[in-house]
């Protein structure tokens, strides 16, 4: 079923520097089919998919567009000639509304400036394709993390392009999002547009793809049609062998590290986003915590580190009531957070790589007054060979990194303090297979050495690895706990989740 | 999938190429130090030398307090004014203080008027600080508003007058206030030498200590760096309450030159001390610029300015000159900052 060649890359090739982060690499797209790029972080994948939006320009090679070779000067080239990409990271103005960041640069003109009216009906329309509830004039600043998704996908779709790729387009959507954007995808496709998908949800992308491309570090490995593979195939030409997210450690449990008593969290308007919650976290143990998005998650871990105010509680940490201290006090304490949104929270873009991984940690490389300089390269390298972040070196710019390795960055740099807990909330948002599988071993590996482990996932194999115990969170609140012999069907229905297949 | 830590040694060309770009305001402070010197030649003498950098002085300290206030994001447009509140304070001690209860009137030692006066500017800075920081009020609007308050209070203490007896008397053990104006050590002004101090110390403390570690962090991204334990309104005070301070030691170092302290000094102060920190290559956003590049911003101007008196350009076309040369600044700073790291 090798439809026409609408777009292709023709040895191309990039170059930053001494990294090379494409070498020579030949890519199809076919008209009407949906073609899925794989590899691990770092690969290449999201260099090669901006170089074909005309984003950046490759080094060497040729981009064919209808058998016509050409060149995109820049990605509004791109777009004119009907190629749209959703980017991996977020690029709205959070302080726009939704309407004004979909027709950002793209205004509808009427007789009297811009026609905001029909800007708002055609956000309607987007929005009701797309199935979400969201307000066309509501500030994307307001919306949670998966909703800016949303957005960023209506954006793409109001252009009308032919081809339209999307480099990680559902890393923070909920399953039933996920589904209503594969519905969108494929009604996008019998009109006989061509999409390129990016994910390292690999399951979720085979349900969806034509075609399987395979890219690693930089190289083409492997390319074949659905009908010839199978995830095992991808994970072999990814990573080279099978993967396995692990197995619960069998670590001793010590006394309770964490413990979480009858916790509420308001919102702004003051309706409990978390209501009256209790947990208890051994040292040793590993816990899963199971929600659709807005089911609360977020907001639990980040009033447990301290981010937000409980208004009626207690949190607990060995033994001492932690509730009154600022984050530097608990992180000192041994209770650490890797957030949610990478770019927002967890990286600071002025710094470079190692001074990212050492900021939770200043303390330990402060020697009277001044910092320790070899004391600090030595707890940065140390962080970069514990979580394999793949740089040149502790002094790269953070923004060098591909999405994944910037995760493990921030996954690094609270590592580092040595924590008594670590609360993770979607610790696998954006990281390939391989880095998944190494994050989660890092967990186990330090629940065997009596480190409390707490993280959240919307994805339910994710829960039924390294997890002891796996918690349900539904509007606020616990509503299943079970042990790590459970089904997935079990812990989907927990979750308020309607089943779906 | 393993830790790949590819040729630690860059390509030299890169560093000369990043090197220019980065050197930037020493190059033009050596372009400009050899095109007065051409022109005339007084320029390069060591005493104009050393009255420049006396005069450049009280600029650079200024604009030491606005690097800090800058790489956290902020900007403080109060300096001017707490510079001249800081004069007129100073004055009004040497003149004695009135203690009514007692029906006497104080004195107190140079010493002591010093640091008084230096924590009333650092008092007044960490009123700018408490409302970005706690109140949440823009620095922008916040420091606008306390230029005006310290100005009029300034204005209220003297009633629009100066002070022009700043030298204390023998009798009560309060000379030597025109020490910190007049005085060399080997040669320097005592000004110099309090510049290359808190030039010193601020560097050191940006480069090397934990507090300067928190401050390019929040600068950089506020809700990244109070996830990772740094206290961010801690910092933020912190850095209007020096900017205050330094403000005062500056206010200072100008009364004891003009042996005179009034309402009106310092006026527009707070834009020269910006223009430096922005020509030395701070970004505006925050989080990254550094005291060396502050430094040589200072330098810049102070010696431009001071080349076209003694050329005996008009004093308009100055204030052409040096607004040419902030708006090239922001322009190498964008040329910096835009290319280089990956678009997110
Ligand atoms: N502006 C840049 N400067 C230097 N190196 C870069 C730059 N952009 C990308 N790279 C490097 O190119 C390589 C490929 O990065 P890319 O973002 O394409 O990976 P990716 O396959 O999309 O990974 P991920 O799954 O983590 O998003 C990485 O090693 C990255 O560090
Ligand atoms: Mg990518």
């Amino acid at each position: 079923m090798s439809a026409q060649v609408v777009l292709a890359a023709r040895n191309v090739a990039k170059s930053y520097g001494q990294v090379h982060a494409l070498k020579g690499v030949n890519f199809d797209i076919h008209r009407g089919q949906v073609t899925t790029l794989f590899g691990e972080n770092g690969a290449g994948k999201s260099t090669l998919m901006k170089i074909l939006s005309g984003v950046i320009q490759p080094t060497s090679g040729q981009i064919v567009l209808d058998g016509q070779p050409v060149a995109f000067g820049n990605a509004n080239d791109a777009r004119d000639r009907g190629i749209s990409i959703i980017h991996q990271e977020l690029s709205l103005a959070p302080n726009l509304s939704v309407r004004d960041n979909i027709f950002m640069g793209r205004e509808i003109m009427g007789p009297l400036g811009v026609d905001y009216a029909e800007e708002e009906r055609q956000t309607r329309a987007l929005m009701e394709e797309l199935e979400e509830q969201i307000d066309p004039a509501t500030p994307v600043e307001d919306l949670r993390l998966g909703q800016q998704q949303i957005v960023e996908i209506a954006r793409a779709l109001s252009v009308d392009s032919r081809i339209l790729i999307m480099d990680e387009p559902t890393s923070a959507l909920s399953a039933s999002e996920v589904e209503v954007l594969f519905k969108v995808i494929r009604d996008l496709t019998a009109r006989g547009v061509s999409i390129v998908y990016i994910s390292h949800h690999l399951e979720e992308a085979l349900t969806i793809t034509d075609h399987a491309v395979v890219l690693r570090d930089g190289v083409m490995t492997a390319y074949a049609p659905r009908a010839e593979i199978d995830l095992e195939w991808i994970v072999r030409n990814m990573v080279g062998e099978n993967y396995d997210l692990g197995s619960p450690p069998d670590s001793a449990k010590g006394d309770v590290a964490l413990s979480i008593r009858d916790l509420s969290v308001p919102d702004a308007t003051g309706q409990d986003l978390v209501r009256g919650l209790n947990l208890d976290v051994r040292a040793g143990e590993i816990v899963c915590i199971y929600g659709l998005m807005g089911a609360g998650r977020t907001e639990l871990l980040e009033t447990v580190a301290g981010r937000l105010r409980a208004t009626g509680g207690q949190i607990v940490l060995e033994g001492h009531e932690i509730s009154h201290l600022s984050i530097g006090q608990r992180i000192a304490r041994g209770l650490a957070l890797v957030p949610e949104d990478r770019q927002r929270d967890g990286l600071v873009q002025t710094m470079s790589v190692g001074q990212n991984l050492s900021l939770a940690s200043i303390a330990r490389f402060t020697r009277g007054l001044f910092t320790s300089t070899r004391a600090e390269r030595d707890l940065v390298d140390d962080s970069i060979r514990r979580v394999t972040v793949k740089t040149s070196g502790g002094g790269a710019p953070i923004g060098s990194l591909s999405g994944g390795n910037q995760q493990k960055v921030v996954i690094g740099k609270m590592l580092a303090t040595n924590p008594r807990a670590i609360l993770l909330d979607e610790p696998s948002r954006g990281i390939d297979i391989g880095a998944k599988a190494e994050v989660f071993r890092l967990l186990a590996e330090g629940a065997k050495n009596g480190l409390a482990v707490v993280y959240s996932t919307s994805e339910v194999s994710e829960c039924l690895s390294i997890a002891h115990r796996i918690i349900v969170m539904h509007k606020g609140r616990i509503t299943a706990e079970f042990d790590s012999t459970v089904s997935k069907d079990r812990i989907m229905a927990a979750s308020g989740e309607s089943q779906a297949a | 999938m393993s830790a790949t830590t590819t040729n630690p040694a860059k390509p030299r060309s890169l560093n000369i190429g990043r090197l220019l770009l980065e050197g930037r305001a020493f190059f033009a402070l050596i372009a400009i130090i050899a095109v007065f010197s051409v022109l005339s030649p007084n320029y390069f003498t060591l005493s104009n030398l050393l009255i420049m950098s006396s005069q450049v002085a009280i600029f650079g300290i200024l604009s030491i307090g606005m690097l800090l206030v800058i790489l956290n994001g902020g900007i403080d447009l109060s300096v001017g004014s707490i510079l001249a509140l800081s004069g007129v304070v100073a004055g009004a001690m040497m003149q004695g203080v009135e203690i009514d209860a007692m029906g006497v009137i104080l004195y107190p030692p140079v010493w002591a008027v010093v640091v008084l006066t230096v924590c009333v500017g650092a008092a007044v800075g960490a009123v700018n600080g408490v409302l970005v920081a706690i109140f949440k009020v823009p620095p922008f609007v916040a420091t606008l508003g306390v230029m005006y308050v310290a100005r009029g209070i300034a204005l209220l203490m003297t009633n629009g007058l100066t002070y022009n007896n700043l030298r204390g008397s023998e009798a009560l053990g309060n000379t030597g206030f025109n020490w910190l104006g007049f005085y060399r050590i080997g040669g320097v002004p005592i000004s110099v030498i309090v510049l290359a101090v808190v030039a010193i110390a601020a560097g050191l403390m940006l480069s090397r200590s934990a507090f300067g570690r928190w401050l390019y962090a929040s600068g950089g991204n506020e809700r990244a760096a109070e996830l990772s334990g740094v206290p961010v309104k801690r910092v933020k005070i912190t850095v209007y309450a020096v900017s205050g301070a330094l403000a005062a030691v500056a206010g200072l170092v100008l009364a004891s030159q003009l042996t005179s302290a009034g309402p009106t000094a310092g006026n527009a102060y707070e834009l020269t001390a910006i223009a430096a920190v922005v020509i030395g290559g701070a970004a505006l956003t925050g989080g990254r610029g550094t005291v060396r590049g502050t430094m040589l911003g200072a330098f810049v101007i102070g010696f431009l300015s001071a080349g076209l008196v003694i050329i005996g350009v008009s004093s308009y076309w100055q204030t052409v000159f040096t607004g040419a040369v902030i708006v090239l600044a922001v322009l190498m700073n964008s040329l910096q900052y835009g290319s280089g790291a990956r678009k997110t």
